[in-house]
Order: structure tokens, then C-alpha cells, then sequence
């Protein structure tokens, strides 16, 4: 079986987020970079698929040289070989003509991410590719076994559960628990700088969307202590300053 | 590598050990933390990774545990990632990195509370003494199962009469009326994984005709051999959940061939050994303070008095940017040292050494240094648990919190491994041993010293405005201070100098401010060169606050030296030599102090 695992290459989770370039780029400076956690439990069942079934696993990232890092340590993870396309991603839109172009040239039975990234969060690529591949996609995937050429899948629905089965090939979105984060062994790291990471040129692609303006959410602000006995100011509170009620 | 080669290494200022005190260093010379490649950096990540998953969630557990169960079941987690093997040789089933990257694994695996000294006794002091002294039967025997965590060792020197004084072991080994076994009687104390080892490393005196040898031997046991009895865990103050106990060996039957080297080369073993276990006791101390800096930092960020989060507060600044200072400055000569040992023993093997002949004997050459570290390292984290329970405040006190565990825990860095009394005499009696011997000129400059001081002070042309031109003549006058005191301490106590113990840890001190201020200085330099100013401006505030530091602490320490042994008119020219020899241009650290603090309260973090 032929997997494809993608990945993101994000701001770690703690990070202090800032902007440039008038407020319309992430200021990456001082700034600690990881694969996309969401992404790194795809690649942790990834791995663990290529085992069972004895198959090849390619790890792809959109993105910068300065990603090159993260995607060695997917390699050091269990990946047998990556693929960079060499472009910084404009939107989803772009980075799934990437992904789809790639993967159409290989033939996948299988491609996995995150359910999203963690930077934009838009959540979207897994459905744009397979769109694009005329193939179905699911997410997000929470277990997903594979006998012969069915694939299990349990996903969460608003308020429920689901379990599916589908054929390969498949795109699919995946979150925590459907495996463990691995971390990279001394083997895997040092084997790692012998496997192939092969970069590619981007495929033109029409911009669609232009950021404008990024700002944060604003601080939050101190927090009212009302006495019990004064349920009115705090309806009144909740009405006037929160706007809630 | 070729002869050519090494001998540039030999050639090299300051390689040698103790020698930094007579010769300056280029700052191109030295390793900085900042040069460590991907390789070694996702190596870390990776102990990083493991502590964060399998022992920060368990630390309560770990300590609470009534059996070593868990603590080996982490140890074989641990072994699984490959994380025992680091220092082994691949042909015996390691990863064979060199020394500094295993200086880094120490760090990044120091945070790990009880679980960093079990991990560190296994793979230090109870591997090591069969990697660098086994036969090949012995390596090809244990080293794989080692390395994989199969099987976990423990160190066996310290008895319940013989601690500081290793020498004088009353554990007893004699030879077998056949001739196949040695027949081991004895009691070990404060055996660090003895109770879940496989393996034990026992230093003993071989008995025969009633004889007793003067020096230790030491031997490797197995867990089977029989004979072998221990009582329950010691109950102790911290790193509670390391399993230390007390082993009684009684007609222990151990094959003649777990010989280790030879009959009486065993405090040779011991002493060497500790030697490594002492620089990667700084790693590892270094490793665990910058977590528990991390910690006070983020509380420092959220605990809110007077309206404002004390992080806002000039003491609590204060306090953050000292731990920070300490922390760098540990760092740099960590680095530095490690990376010395790595380039000695390339030399070593360049010349026809045996890769472990080469690795002691480069050990062995920097074993001041190391003692240095052992040391600074121990002292940097024991400050900065301190201040961290300040930090918190009442919580600092609290169980609950995690200052509690890291103040307990730290405690024992300055015990074992040889105590800080015991190393910074090490530093002191090395230093001498070799100046006695010819191998390091400490009597030359020392007397040019001494003649410096009674000539009228020069205060000729201004050093020119090179990068830390002021600085590096602090630093040489800092080690003059160090050779005027020794110097005439030397002269006036000749061989009795060792009577004079308070003396000695004076000189130590000097000694040690005096390396780790230089290695900042040179770690700043080498920066400097690589990123530029603008991006070091941090960096500048944490060298000159240290440097400023180790002038204070060479001075009072010089002085109370000096006081102590000179008299009238020596006094009075030594006073005014230390004087002249501990100026530093006043600057305002206060600020300093602040610039580096509000980094890291806004990165919310320990990022230097
Ligand atoms: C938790 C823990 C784990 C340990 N793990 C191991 C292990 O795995 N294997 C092992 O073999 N040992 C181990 N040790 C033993 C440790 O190395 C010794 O405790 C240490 O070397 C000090 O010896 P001691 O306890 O006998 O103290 P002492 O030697 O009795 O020292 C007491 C005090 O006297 C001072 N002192 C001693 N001699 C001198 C001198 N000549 N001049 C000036 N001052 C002096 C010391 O600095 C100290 O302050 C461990 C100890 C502890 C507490």
C-alpha cells in the first residue's frame, strides 16, 4: 500500500504570536516551529499502517526550506522518503493543487493529514483534494483500520458517533485517538538524514485570496466580581457591557 | 585524521587543562550550544519529548512508588528510543555519539527529576567502567544489553566507612581454592538502582594470604551470582523515587574473568569514571534548572499582586535574570569542556590510542575542568530551585507545586559524584600536581606576577576598541589575582599547603569564576561572529553581568584568602595587588539585569 502522509509546519502551541509587514504576515522570528499536532497523529497511524501492511510512506509539505527540519523529523518518525514543494502556500486552495498534483503522479491508496492546521485553521485541504482526485474524503477520523482494501473509519458527528467503512482510495482528516504521537528513536534520526527529500516546484495556481489584515483577539479583560446579593447589576452587566443576554 | 592534524589540536592554546589559567583563548576555539547541528538538536527534542510524555505526568508516582517497577519500566522506555545508547560504540549495539552530544542528551534528559539520576547512574557510571576498561568479552557480553536497557546497572564504591575516601573500602574479594572465582564479602551504600539492576560495577580490595591489597580492584557482578542481599529503599529528602539501597555481598561468587582491568587499578576505574560522571552531572544539572526556570518564569507571569503580575516587580526581575546569568554561564563552559574532550580524543586517536585509551586519557587531561563543572553546575541549579521557591511564595512551600520536588531534588547534586569540597579541592590539587611536574607552567607566570606587583601600576594606553577588549584584560587580570594568591600561598605552605583547606576552596573558587567567566565572554564573541551585535545585545548583558559576578567572587574570595596566610608588608602589597588585579569599569547592571529578565518574562520561557 502506497501512503501519503502531509504535514503542516506550524508555530509550537505555546508561542507568543506577532505580526509584520503591516500587520498582513506571522512575524516568524524567535518563533519555535513544529509539525502540525493534528498532522502528527496522522503520521503516527501512518506509520503504524505501513507496518501492518508492509508498505511505502511518503511524507509531503508545502512550504519553505525552513520547514526542512520537520519534515526530517517525520522522516526520523518513519516516513521512507519526502517530497517539498518548494512555495509558501497563499491558502488551502493552493496547497490542495499541490497536494492533489502529487499525488496524481503517484497514485496513493491512501492520504492522510490533519483534521487542520493549527496556524489557520481552515480545515478544508483533505476536502479539496479528494475533490480534486475525484475521490471521497472523511474527517475528522478518530480510528481508522484497513483490511485488504476496506477501510474502517469512526468519526465524530455533532452529538454522536459514526462508523463507516469505505474503499481506498481515500482522503482523510485525522485527529487524537486514532494513534499514539510517536517520538523519534536514535534510529530513526540518524537513518533519516539517508532518506530521500526530494523538493519540487510549485504548479502555477491563480491567487484567489489576499490577506489584508491580521490582528489578535483582544486581551481579556479583568474579571467583575459581583456580590451575590446584586443578581441585577450583573443582569444588567450581562446586557449592557458583555452583550450577552 | 592525520598526525599533522592532532598536532595542531596539542598546539592549540588552553587544550590542555588548567592551561586557560596561563594562555588566552580564541573565541573561534571554542564550542557554543549554538553550533549544534539538526541531528544532535532533534536528539534532544527527542529526550525532551520522552520526558514530557512518560515522566512529567508520573512524578508523583515515580516518588511514591513502592517498588522500583516503574521507575525500571521507564528505563526500558527510555531504552526503546535508543536513549541508553548514545555514548555506546555501534559495533556494540549503540549509536556512538561523540561526547559533547552526549553531554547534550544529559541536559535534555536532566529535567527529569528521580528519573534523570536513574537514567544517568545507568548509563554513566554503570556502563561506562565496561565500555572504557571491559575486554572484548566483557564489552560484546554487556555493553548491547546495556545500551538496549535489557539490563540496568548499578555503581557499587561507597560503603558505609568509606565515602569521600573511596580508597579505603573494606569490601573484600578473594580467589577461589580452584582458581575460577573470586568469593566477593562486603557492604555497598547508597547504591543508585540497586534495587532493580542486573548488573553491578563492585570496587573491593583482593585478599590474599591474609594480605589485603592497598588499592581497590573492581569487578563486574551479576545479579545471579548469588550471595547478594539488600535492604529496603534509604528514605531520603528528594529524588525519592531513585531506588538507592544497601547491598551486602556475602561469599558472592563472581567468575574470574568479570575481573575488570586489573588487580588494583580499580580507584584508577572509580576515579575516572567519575570524572565523565562529573562534567555530565552539569549537563544534567543545567537541564533541570532551566525547567525549573521555566516554571517560575510562567508563575512570575500569571500570580497577580497589587494588581499587577509580580513578573512586574524590580526584585522578582532580579532574581529571573541571575537565574539566567548562572544558567548561561554553565552553559557555555559545559560546552566548551565537552567539546575539548571530543577534540583531545580525536588527537589521542590520531596518534594510535584506542578509542578508549583515547577517551580516558582526554578525560583524564581535562579532569580539572570537569571538576569545575561539577561544581558550577550543581551550585547554578541549587540557586536557581531557591529562587524558584521565592518566586512562588507561599506556593513555593506547597507540596502541591513542583518548586517543593525541585528544591529536594537538587540537593543531592552537590553530595554526590564527589562532593563540591571534595572537587574543589580536586581543582586546586590537579592544578599543583601538574605545575609540580612540569607539565603545566603555573610557576612563571606566577612570578611574573609577583614582580608585577611591586612595580608601579601601568596605566599606560587604553586596550584598543576591539569587541570586549576591556573584558578580556578583566579576565587576565582575573587570572593574575588567582596566580599572586596560589603563588604565595605555594611558597609560604610548600607541601603543607593541603593543611590549609580553607585556603584551597578560596583558590577554587577563583579558579572556577574564572574559567566559566572567559567561556561566556568567548561564547558572546563567537555569537557575535556568527549572528552580529544587534541580535547579541542580550547576550552582552548576560556576559558582563557575569563577569562583573565572578570579579566580585574572585575578589572577596582572594581576599579572604590572602588574609589568612599573609602578614604586614606581604599583606599589604598582596591587598593592593588583588585591588589593582579585580577592577572592572562600574556599569549599570541594574539594567541590565532588567533587559535580560523582560525577555523572558515576555517569551514567557527561558530562551537564551
Ligand atoms: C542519593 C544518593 C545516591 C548515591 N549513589 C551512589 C552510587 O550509585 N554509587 C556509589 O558508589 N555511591 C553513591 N552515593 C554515595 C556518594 O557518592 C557519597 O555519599 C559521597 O561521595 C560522599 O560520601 P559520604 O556520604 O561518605 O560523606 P563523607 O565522605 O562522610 O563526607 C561528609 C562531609 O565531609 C566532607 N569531607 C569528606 N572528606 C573530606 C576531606 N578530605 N576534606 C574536606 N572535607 C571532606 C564532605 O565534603 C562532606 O561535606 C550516593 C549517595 C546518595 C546520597
Amino acid at each position: 500500500m502506497k501512503i501519503l502522509v502531509c504535514i503542516t509546519n506550524v508555530p509550537d502551541t505555546t508561542s507568543k504570536i506577532t505580526f509584520t509587514d503591516n500587520d498582513t504576515k506571522l512575524n516568524k522570528n524567535g518563533v519555535q516551529f513544529i509539525i502540525g499536532p493534528y498532522d502528527d497523529y496522522a503520521l503516527a497511524r501512518g506509520v503504524e499502517l505501513k507496518e501492518q501492511t508492509g508498505g511505502t510512506l511518503t511524507v509531503l509539505h508545502v512550504g519553505e526550506a525552513d520547514a526542512e527540519p520537520q519534515i526530517r523529523k517525520a522522516l526520523a518518525i518513519g516516513a521512507d522518503d519526502a517530497i517539498r514543494v518548494n512555495a509558501e502556500p497563499m491558502d488551502s486552495y493552493f496547497t490542495a493543487v499541490q497536494i492533489a498534483d502529487i499525488a496524481r503522479q503517484e497514485n496513493y491508496d491512501l492520504i492522510l493529514m490533519g483534521r487542520e492546521s493549527i496556524d489557520y485553521n481552515s480545515g478544508v485541504v483533505h476536502g479539496l483534494v479528494a475533490e480534486m482526485l475525484g475521490i471521497s474524503s472523511y474527517s475528522p477520523v478518530m480510528k481508522l483500520d484497513i483490511s485488504g482494501n476496506t477501510v474502517t473509519i469512526a468519526r465524530e458527528i455533532d452529538g454522536g458517533k459514526e462508523i463507516l467503512t469505505a474503499n481506498l482510495p481515500l482522503v482523510l482528516g485525522c485527529q487524537e485517538p486514532i494513534a499514539e504521537w510517536k517520538i523519534p528513536n536514535m534510529r530513526g534520526i540518524m537513518t533519516a538524514r539517508t532518506k530521500p527529500l526530494k523538493v519540487v516546484e510549485p504548479v502555477s495556481v491563480i491567487e484567489m485570496t489576499e490577506p489584508q489584515h491580521y490582528s489578535l483577539p483582544a486581551p481579556k479583560g479583568a474579571c467583575k466580581m459581583i456580590p451575590a446579593s446584586e443578581a441585577g447589576t450583573l443582569i444588567r452587566l450581562l446586557q449592557t457591557e458583555a452583550k450577552v443576554l | 585524521m592525520a598526525v599533522a592534524e592532532a598536532n595542531k589540536i596539542f598546539e592549540r592554546s588552553s587544550i590542555r587543562g588548567g592551561e586557560f589559567l596561563i594562555k588566552e583563548t580564541q573565541a573561534s576555539q571554542i564550542f557554543i550550544p549554538e553550533e549544534f547541528n539538526e541531528e544532535q538538536q532533534m536528539i534532544a527534542a527527542t529526550c525532551r519529548e520522552f520526558l514530557a510524555k512518560e515522566i512529567w505526568p508520573r512524578l508523583d508516582e515515580i516518588d511514591h512508588a513502592k517498588s522500583p517497577e516503574l521507575i525500571a519500566s521507564l528505563m526500558d522506555k527510555a531504552g526503546e528510543l535508543g536513549l541508553l545508547g548514545t555514548a555506546v560504540p555501534e559495533e556494540y549495539g549503540g549509536f556512538g555519539m561523540n561526547f559533547n552530544t552526549s553531554m547534550l542528551v544529559a541536559e535534555a534528559t536532566g529535567a527529569g527529576n528521580s528519573f534523570s539520576v536513574a537514567l544517568s547512574a545507568h548509563t554513566g557510571i554503570g556502563t561506562l567502567p565496561i565500555l572504557y576498561y571491559g575486554n572484548e568479552e566483557q564489552k560484546s557480553k554487556y555493553l548491547p544489553k546495556l545500551a538496549s536497557g535489557e539490563w540496568k546497572a548499578a555503581y557499587c564504591l561507597t560503603e558505609p566507612d568509606s565515602g569521600s575516601d573511596a580508597n579505603s573500602a573494606k569490601t573484600k574479594a578473594r580467589l577461589s581454592g580452584d582458581g575460577l572465582h573470586y568469593i566477593v564479602n562486603g557492604q555497598k551504600m547508597w547504591i543508585t538502582n540497586g534495587g532493580f539492576a542486573d548488573v553491578f560495577i563492585v570496587f573491593a580490595k583482593v585478599e590474599e594470604n591474609g594480605q589485603t591489597d592497598k588499592n581497590l580492584t573492581a569487578f563486574i557482578i551479576d545479579k545471579t551470582s548469588g550471595g547478594i542481599t539488600m535492604n529496603e529503599p534509604e528514605h531520603k529528602m528528594g529524588i525519592k523515587g531513585s531506588d538507592t539501597r544497601q547491598i551486602f555481598f556475602n561469599d558472592c561468587e563472581v567468575p574470574v574473568e568479570n575481573m575488570l582491568s586489573e588487580r588494583g587499578n580499580g580507584f584508577k576505574i572509580a576515579v575516572n569514571i567519575l570524572n565523565i560522571g562529573r562534567i555530565k552531572l552539569a549537563a544534567a544539572a543545567l537541564g533541570g534548572a532551566k525547567k525549573v526556570a521555566e516554571q517560575a518564569i510562567n508563575y512570575a507571569n500569571e500570580r497577580k499582586q497589587f494588581g499587577t503580575s509580580i513578573a512586574n516587580f524590580g526584585a522578582i526581575k532580579h532574581k529571573i535574570a541571575e537565574m539566567a546569568v548562572g544558567m548561561y554561564a554553565t552553559e557555555s563552559a559545559a560546552y566548551r569542556v565537552g567539546q575539548n574532550i571530543d577534540d583531545l580524543i580525536t588527537a589521542f586517536q590520531a596518534k594510535g590510542m584506542s578509542d578508549s585509551e583515547a577517551k580516558l586519557k582526554a578525560l583524564e587531561e581535562l579532569a580539572i575542568e570537569c571538576a569545575i563543572m561539577k561544581v558550577h553546575g550543581s551550585e547554578v541549579l541549587d540557586f536557581v530551585v531557591d529562587e524558584g521557591v521565592q518566586i512562588y511564595g507561599g506556593m513555593g512551600f506547597s507540596a502541591d507545586a513542583p518548586m517543593d520536588r525541585a528544591y529536594r531534588d537538587s540537593r543531592i547534586n552537590r553530595i554526590f559524584e564527589g562532593t563540591n569540597e571534595i572537587n574543589r579541592m580536586l581543582v586546586v590539587d590537579m592544578l599543583l600536581k601538574r605545575a609540580m611536574k612540569g607539565q603545566l607552567d603555573l610557576m612563571g607566570p606566577a612570578a611574573a606576577v609577583g614582580k608585577e606587583i611591586m612595580s608601579i601600576p601601568d596605566f599606560g594606553a587604553d586596550e584598543e576598541e576591539t569587541l570586549f577588549a576591556k573584558e578580556k584584560k578583566v579576565i587576565r587580570n582575573l587570572k593574575k589575582a588567582v596566580l599572586m594568591v596560589a603563588g604565595a600561598a605555594v611558597q609560604k605552605f610548600m607541601m603543607k599547603l593541603s593543611e590549609e583547606q580553607e585556603i584551597i576552596m578560596s583558590l577554587a573558587d577563583m579558579v572556577i569564576e574564572i574559567y566559566v567567566a572567559e567561556s561566556v565572554l568567548l561564547r558572546v564573541e563567537k555569537r557575535i561572529g556568527l549572528l552580529g551585535e544587534e541580535r547579541n545585545a542580550l547576550q552582552k548583558d548576560l556576559a558582563l553581568v557575569y563577569l562583573n559576578r565572578s570579579v566580585e567572587k574572585v575578589n572577596s574570595a582572594g581576599r579572604a584568602a590572602i588574609t589568612s596566610f599573609a602578614e604586614s608588608d606581604e599583606l599589604n602589597v598582596m591587598l593592593m595587588g588583588l585591588k589593582r588585579f579585580t577592577k572592572i569599569e562600574p556599569s549599570n547592571l541594574k539594567n541590565a539585569r532588567r533587559r535580560i529578565a523582560d525577555e523572558l518574562i515576555a517569551k514567557n520561557n527561558y530562551t537564551f
